[in-house]
């Protein structure tokens, strides 16, 4: 802790030893509510939906406490779940790897302005980042919906009405609006502190631009990519809201299979809502692991 | 009290983890001194200070402030003010309010705080500045108000942790001159902590040389600069030439050294020696000659030289010359004509004469 | 001497090419940045657009109309859940922002043994996909209310203030990372100047620190402020029958059908958080 050992029976240690409890009083009293808050509105409900994923499921959506695997081998064998992992994880993929693809040039060309430009570009970014997300989604509802805008447009011009509500490329264009100011801001500040000289130093010794792009400037401003990488990739698999409302029924991700278990399906089934819900955790934790590992080792 | 001591620091030990940041040290200043702690950065001049404005606390040992032990009374609560490195004026008061804070804390009156702010202002010529904010003076006008701050309080005793460190040379020369006036007309204590020499050796009426967390001379600058104690001070204060080797006889104070490569030397005794002990005779380079040929009256160190290496400084010229074998010496002329023609000066190769008197060479131990 | 020339002429052709080559670069990037601006605005504009049509399907255009806006006031569910919703955002954000602000000086401040596990813990809810907290909060909440009805024969019910609970729970690691921040930038010795010039521990942080972190408090707290507005997913899952909030009555509406009024409450409600980024901003900048 704050104080060391001084030898016994010095003056000045009695003193010092009042000081460091009255240290450690004040360290107490600052970290006790933010501490207690924490671990039991948010370590003690993850512990409790653990205990729950090992109990059977009751026939009236209760709970009934006798001890049980199947809730984790109905998840890895029944393809209704292993189906909405797969597909969760690959909405979130292509979404990860678009977003990734787009905010790239538009943070670079922002980096790239003057200040007063680029504090207003930046700032026209940050509005959706503080907008309500569902808002936001709902926006592209009038936009695809049967008789919304785009199909409107057509109509007006003679052309066919075209399905575009309930695909799972409306619920890609919603989710990658969404998300994407998660992925610009974080590669901004990456590419912010990236000192340009530096590929004028490449390319002084013989790179193309290219090579010194690939070579110089994205091991550099992996650390922005990375966090905005996960930053997008992490709410997009958890997604329900725009999966729902763009997507239907009929793009099932993982966010709506939990929330019927838990809410809407007759009877609700906690035990293997909350088995779901830890499994998933674990495969996103897994995912970030192993995606930190291979973009963060080649830099520094 | 007049003659007494400001602070006593009997042994005081700081211990950061393994290391002693502070190692025994032993200091007396006195009431009403410019007072310098002197020595290179991480030799526990700056903890020492620290401990003194009450930011830390010794690990063992006690300091007396006029007399009476202030081991951990907190910083706030000690008679003591401090003006930082880095100034620490606090960024969201006018220059005003910054100087008024300590009289706040004391609950001065009112019309007190007032007067005396303006006061404190006029003393360091910041007279109308009241209302800026910091950030609008430049580096040398914070410092000024950095002073005003502390000095407002009438503390025993004024802490200044390399106060000008963050100015340009010319303006750290004015600050100088100014920082010790000041200190002549309101006659409190300050204690300077510095890492350069000429910076103490100008200001200060005492001096301490520090290094590795021990005081290793404390004096006059005078006693500092001419009699140091051991070989780290003559190093670090000034620029000294060092001749190694071993104690070969003694007369009274006058001491004969050989290098065992055939130079005899002889200097002053400044601490006790015994014949065999392994010294550095130390001379200044200001304080050795160089001449073409051999002096009339030959003095008791006389050496045939090469010149190595001559370069021309302004005020004087810098010889560098080589002495027996290897040992490479310094030797400063002073360039008293003013002439351009360098030719008719010292040349690479040519040959002379080294030569000092015997009081101008310390025999000084590691 | 005629070389040198033709040499030169060379050189500036060469570096004109090079500079139209940059051009079409920073053309290309420009065309693709205005393309996402228009990608990030086209919906907005779309729906405030539509929240004035007098076609009552929102799709087209038919005529200009505030009738939806009035709608809304006659809306008493909708009112209901506003206030609820205001409620809950500013209880949360004024617990949130204390607890947090303690927190971040005890982290900022203080070397402890489990600072690095207090650190996971809170960097945890910011990271963890924000349903799995929620279903999390809805089975801690029945499992606790089942004991306690067990032991104390009381029955309680999920309602506003577990919205709250929820809500704050979420909100600290976002207020301690913001306050955490503007602590990082703090010169300490101006504390040590404070207590220098007499002021104690107490006067100390109320007149040197409190009003130098207090941009970043304000920081924290709008930001906690406009999470609990927007958020729906815990909300969703944490609150009871019969007490709605803002986002969970739209969402409900617009399963149902959608309609010019619930852009008209989008709007609005578009135009609050603008409001709070714009307020956000101006105090970032008075920081500087």
């Amino acid at each position: 802790m704050a104080t060391e050992s001084a030898p016994l029976g010095q003056a000045p240690n009695s003193s010092l030893d009042t000081l460091a409890r009255r240290e450690r009083g004040r360290l107490f009293g600052l970290l006790f509510p933010g501490l207690f808050w924490l671990i039991v509105f948010f370590a003690l409900p993850l512990v409790v939906i653990l205990l729950y994923s090992f109990l059977t499921p009751g026939p009236t959506g209760n709970v009934i406490w006798k001890f049980t695997l199947d809730n984790y081998i109905t998840l890895f064998t029944k393809d209704l779940y292993v189906n909405a992992y797969v597909r969760s994880l690959w909405i979130g993929l292509v979404t990860t790897v678009v977003c990734l693809l787009i905010a790239y040039p538009l943070a670079l060309y922002i980096v790239q302005r003057s200040p007063r430009w680029r504090n207003l570009l930046l700032f026209l970014v940050l509005i959706p980042f503080w907008t309500n997300f569902l808002v936001r989604t709902y926006a592209w509802m009038i936009i695809l919906a049967n008789n919304g805008v785009i199909n409107s447009l057509l109509q007006a011009v003679g052309l066919p009405r075209q399905t575009l509500l309930n695909t799972t490329g409306a619920v890609l264009v919603g989710l990658i609006y969404g998300e994407l100011p998660f992925m610009v801001l974080p590669i901004y500040a990456s590419i912010d502190r990236f000192d340009f000289t530096l590929l004028e130093a490449a390319s002084d010794l013989g790179a193309s631009r290219a090579r010194a792009f690939l070579r110089v400037m994205l091991p550099l401003t992996m650390p922005g990519v990375a966090a905005g990488s996960v930053l997008v990739f992490i709410p997009t698999v958890g997604q329900f809201v725009v999966s729902d409302l763009l997507g239907g029924a009929k793009v099932d991700m993982l966010g709506n299979l939990l929330q019927r278990l838990f809410t809407r399906s007759n009877p609700p089934n906690w035990p293997l809502g909350s088995a779901m819900a830890l499994v998933f955790m674990l495969v996103l934790t897994v995912a970030i692991i192993f995606y930190f590992r291979t973009t963060t080792e080649e830099d520094r | 009290m007049k003659d007494g001591y400001a602070i006593e620091m009997r042994d005081i030990v700081k211990r950061f983890g393994d290391v002693n940041a502070v190692d025994h040290v032993t200091m007396e200043i006195r009431n009403g001194e410019f007072f310098s702690m002197l020595g290179p950065s991480g030799c526990g001049k700056t903890t020492s200070l620290r401990m003194i404005a009450g930011f830390e606390y010794p690990t063992s040992g006690e300091i007396y402030l006029n007399g009476t032990s202030i081991g951990t009374t907190p910083p706030f609560q000690r008679n003591v003010n401090t003006v930082f490195q880095s100034y620490a004026l606090f960024p969201h008061m006018s220059v005003a309010e910054n100087v008024a804070f300590g009289l706040q804390m004391k609950k001065v009156p009112r019309e007190e705080i007032g007067r005396r702010v303006d006061e404190a202002l006029d003393m360091v010529r910041l007279t109308g500045y009241g209302e800026r904010r910091p950030r609008q003076l430049s580096g040398g006008q914070q410092q000024r108000v950095a002073l005003a701050r502390a000095l407002v309080n009438r503390p025993d005793v004024l802490l200044l942790d390399e106060p000008l460190g963050a100015l340009d040379l010319k303006l750290r020369k004015e600050m100088q001159i100014e920082l010790k006036r000041l200190q002549e007309r309101v006659g409190i204590t300050f204690i300077f902590v510095t890492h350069d020499q000429e910076e103490a050796l100008t200001m200060s009426d005492r001096i301490a040389v520090m290094s590795e967390g021990k005081v290793l001379q404390v004096g006059t600058p005078t006693e500092i600069y001419e009699r140091p104690n051991c070989r780290f001070v003559a190093d670090f204060i000034g620029e000294s030439n060092f001749i190694r080797g071993q104690v070969s006889a003694l007369n009274a104070n006058d001491v004969t050294v050989t290098d065992g490569k055939g130079l005899t030397l002889r200097g002053q005794m400044v601490q006790p020696l015994q014949v065999g002990d392994d010294v550095y005779v130390s001379i200044r380079p200001e304080k050795a000659r160089l001449s073409v040929q051999r002096p009339s009256e030959p003095p008791n160190n006389l050496f045939p030289v090469t010149v190595d290496r001559v370069a021309y400084i302004g005020s004087d010229t810098r010889i560098m010359v080589q002495l027996g074998q290897d040992q490479l010496f310094d030797v400063w002329e002073q360039n008293t004509r003013s002439t351009v023609d360098r030719d008719a000066y010292w040349q690479r190769g040519e040959q002379g004469f080294l030569w000092w008197p015997a009081e101008n060479a310390l025999v000084l131990k590691d | 001497m005629i070389e040198a020339t033709s040499q030169s002429q060379a050189r500036t052709a060469t570096a004109a090419r090079a500079e139209r080559r940059t051009n079409w670069r920073t053309l290309l990037l420009a065309l693709h940045s205005t393309l996402m601006y228009i990608f990030l605005y086209a919906p907005i504009v779309v729906l405030v657009l539509f929240s004035f049509t007098t076609d009552s399907f929102g799709a087209r255009l038919t005529g200009f109309t505030f009738s939806w806006y009035g709608r809304l006031l006659q809306d008493q569910r909708l009112i209901g859940a506003a206030w609820n919703t205001l409620e809950v955002a500013l209880v949360s954000t004024v617990l949130s922002t204390i607890i947090g602000t303690l927190m971040a000086l005890a982290m900022e401040r203080y070397r402890f043994r489990g600072r690095t596990s207090v650190d996971a813990l809170l960097y945890l809810p910011i990271v963890i996909p924000e349903i799995v907290m929620a279903l999390a909060l809805l089975a801690f909440f029945a499992f606790s209310f089942g004991i306690i009805e067990n032991i104390t024969g009381r029955q309680l019910k999920m309602s506003l203030t577990t919205v709250i609970i929820s809500h704050i729970a979420f909100s600290i690691s976002f207020v301690v990372v913001v306050v955490r921040a503007s602590l990082k930038g703090f010169d300490q010795r101006l504390e040590e100047a404070a207590q220098d010039l007499g002021a104690n521990a107490w006067q100390t942080f109320w007149r040197v620190t409190f009003p130098l972190i207090l941009p970043g408090i304000i920081g924290g707290a709008l930001l906690a402020f406009t999470i609990s507005l927007d958020d729906f997913i815990i909300s969703f899952f944490t609150t009871g029958p019969g007490t709605s909030l803002l986002p969970i009555e739209v969402y409900s509406q617009v399963k149902r059908a959608v309609t010019p009024k619930i852009n008209a409450i989008s709007t609005l409600m578009l135009l609050i958080s603008m409001t709070l980024v714009g307020l956000s901003q101006f105090v970032q900048r008075q920081r500087r």
